[in-house]
């Protein structure tokens, strides 16, 4: 059961061999056991979630079922939710209670499933490794010394650990593929737009993705076609974007005729040669499969990391301006004034590397120099996105390795935020440039998961699915669970 | 890169000790430094992103869609009044 598809779960809720609440109270027991040596959930209310599967096998009895009916799934602690708590795991959100559920949460409750608790997550997502956390770090299932991945580490580890079979990410950098890949299972980014950020604690605007983080290609295609959709309380929510038949793409078994392009600049000295070397075997499937391998050049990726570390914290800097101390989260005791209530307050409630994103982004957007980062980083995205465009005038999809090595041990990378800012220099680009993306398991480096990233024109996640489908029917990679958590490693 | 951190921090309404300061500001000099890297790429007469795609930005009805939810949107604040949020005192 721990190691469960969402498909297969659903397949068996669907013949009446098991029942939501029965799911739910195994998912907990399986919590119980192994959360306190991943401590990939930081909130699990047992009496909630028993309620929300009672009131699914109701509606079940007396409706039928809905897509996601009785189906446990856990939510990544930036998401809104109305019970229990959500703090993005900051001190400075400590006890806050959201008055209303995120749209992608009304979605997910809309559809029948079973919200099994909030996961572990960098603070305000920020980070690459789960470790800045204010609930402590959340651990690898594969190792334990080692990290999951971030931002949505507590995400990966719950579904790599058996404890969840599906799960909530979000993506702003790579912080659903990133986890997905260290932790072995399959991540979706969907194309900037096609999921509502209205409930998302804000990180960085123009890059906030939501999407799924489950065992299987076609698990992340059902809860994909449940979070996407226009909300009009979002205003880049994109209205008439095209649609896609996601299930349907999930049945793709071959990739003849599929041109896939091989970045030159994703295969370079530096990279886990193990990490190198399951993907490139991973690309000789797809070429079993019936595809083309053509080389392609994206030739200002070099430059990704560095413009989306202008980006992504200048638009921070804005967005965490709202935790003054006034409306919601932490407020300082006995303050002076209120310019001591504000700085203190934030130095209070704000993490090391949240504070560090903050300055990094007020003093780019600070006055004399605008020009030479923000702007100039916008101008280098301008240039990002137009290599994705002329590559996809010769190749349908791009192959590349996730992340650059696998997961590495806690502590070991953080003292030089630089470094760890380059565990996502493969994820970054896409993000910059709107891109859909996924993440799925290709092979181990001893005994550590690699992933292999898809990357898509924007709105064709069935490209990506397809793909990937193929890929993981000819290989057993998903079947792969570890051991230490009762799985056949 | 020289950066004044105490100012930059002031900007962000972060207080920092001296003890932060200390350790922040070389590393916000190290990011600084990375991110200068941008300045070698050539971007003469590229127009800055402002939307990752060409799509219009969607409309909707102009109808008031929110209800009085003042009580539930307050819960969260640390100090409130009569539906007012408390806050020190802003002018001597």
């Amino acid at each position: 059961m721990p190691f469960s598809t969402l498909s297969d779960l659903k397949a068996r809720l669907d013949a009446g061999e098991t029942t939501a609440v029965e799911l739910a109270k195994q998912y907990l027991a399986r919590i119980d056991a192994h959360n306190g040596k991943l401590n990939a959930f930081v909130d699990v209310d047992h009496q909630h979630i028993l309620e929300q599967a009672q009131a699914s096998d109701a509606h079940r009895a007396k409706h039928g079922p809905r897509e996601l009916e009785g189906l446990p799934i856990a939510i990544k602690d930036i998401f809104c939710t109305q019970d229990g708590p959500t703090t993005c795991c900051s001190n400075i959100l400590k006890g806050y209670h959201a008055p209303y559920d995120a749209h992608v949460i009304t979605r997910l409750k809309k559809a029948g499933a079973v919200l099994l608790g909030k996961t572990n997550m960098d603070e305000f997502a920020m980070g690459s490794s789960n470790e800045t956390s204010a609930f402590g770090p959340c651990r690898n299932p594969w190792d334990v010394e080692r990290i999951p991945g971030g931002s949505s580490g507590g995400s990966a580890s719950a579904v790599a650990g058996g404890m969840a079979p599906a799960a909530l990410g979000t993506d702003t950098g790579g912080s659903i593929r990133q986890p997905a890949a260290v932790c072995g299972i399959t991540g979706l980014k969907p194309t900037y737009g096609r999921v509502s950020r209205r409930g998302i604690i804000a990180f960085a605007s123009s890059l906030d993705q939501a999407g799924p983080m489950a065992r299987t290609v076609k698990d992340s295609a059902l809860i994909s076609s449940v979070l996407c959709g226009h909300d009009s309380g979002d205003s880049t929510s994109v209205a008439d974007a095209p649609d896609v038949d996601w299930l349907k793409a999930c049945e793709a078994r071959d990739m003849k005729g599929l041109k896939i392009g091989k970045p030159k600049e994703y295969f370079v000295d530096g990279m886990d040669a193990g990490v190198r070397s399951a993907v490139e075997s991973a690309l000789a499937k797809c070429v079993e499969l019936g595809a083309e391998i053509v080389d392609i050049s994206l030739p200002h990726t070099a430059s990704a990391v560095a413009a989306y570390y202008v980006i992504a914290p200048s638009e921070a800097s804005a967005n965490l301006s709202r935790y003054d101390g006034v409306r919601f989260g932490h407020r300082c005791e006995n303050p002076n004034d209120l310019l001591d209530m504000y700085t203190r307050s934030r130095d209070e409630g704000f993490g090391d590397e949240v504070k560090r994103r903050i300055l990094t982004g007020t003093f780019a957007l600070s006055s004399g120099y605008y020009d030479a980062y923000y702007l100039k980083a916008q101008q280098v995205r301008t240039l990002i996105r137009q290599d994705f465009l002329d590559a996809f005038e010769q190749v349908d999809v791009i192959a590349t390795p996730t992340s650059p090595i696998p997961a590495f041990k806690v502590g070991e990378k953080t003292d030089d935020p630089i470094t760890m800012y380059l565990s996502d220099i493969f994820t970054i680009a896409l993000n910059l440039a709107g891109l859909p993306g996924m993440s799925q398991p290709c092979g181990f480096v001893e005994g550590l998961p690699v992933g292999l990233q898809w990357i898509a024109p924007a709105w064709r996640e069935d490209a990506l699915l397809a793909a990937g489908s193929a890929y993981e029917a000819a290989t057993d990679w998903t079947t792969k669970a570890p051991k230490g958590f009762g799985g056949a490693a | 890169m020289d950066i004044d951190v105490h100012k930059v921090a002031m900007l962000s309404r972060i207080r920092l000790t001296d003890e932060e300061a200390a350790h922040l500001g070389p590393q916000l000099a190290n990011i600084m430094g990375y991110i200068e890297q941008l300045s070698q790429v050539n971007t003469e007469g590229v127009t800055p992103t402002a939307h990752p795609h060409d799509v219009a930005m969607p409309q909707r009805p102009d109808v008031v869609s929110n209800a009085n939810r003042r009580d539930a949107l307050q819960r969260p604040a640390p100090n409130t009044e009569s539906g007012l949020y408390v806050v020190p005192k802003v002018i001597e």
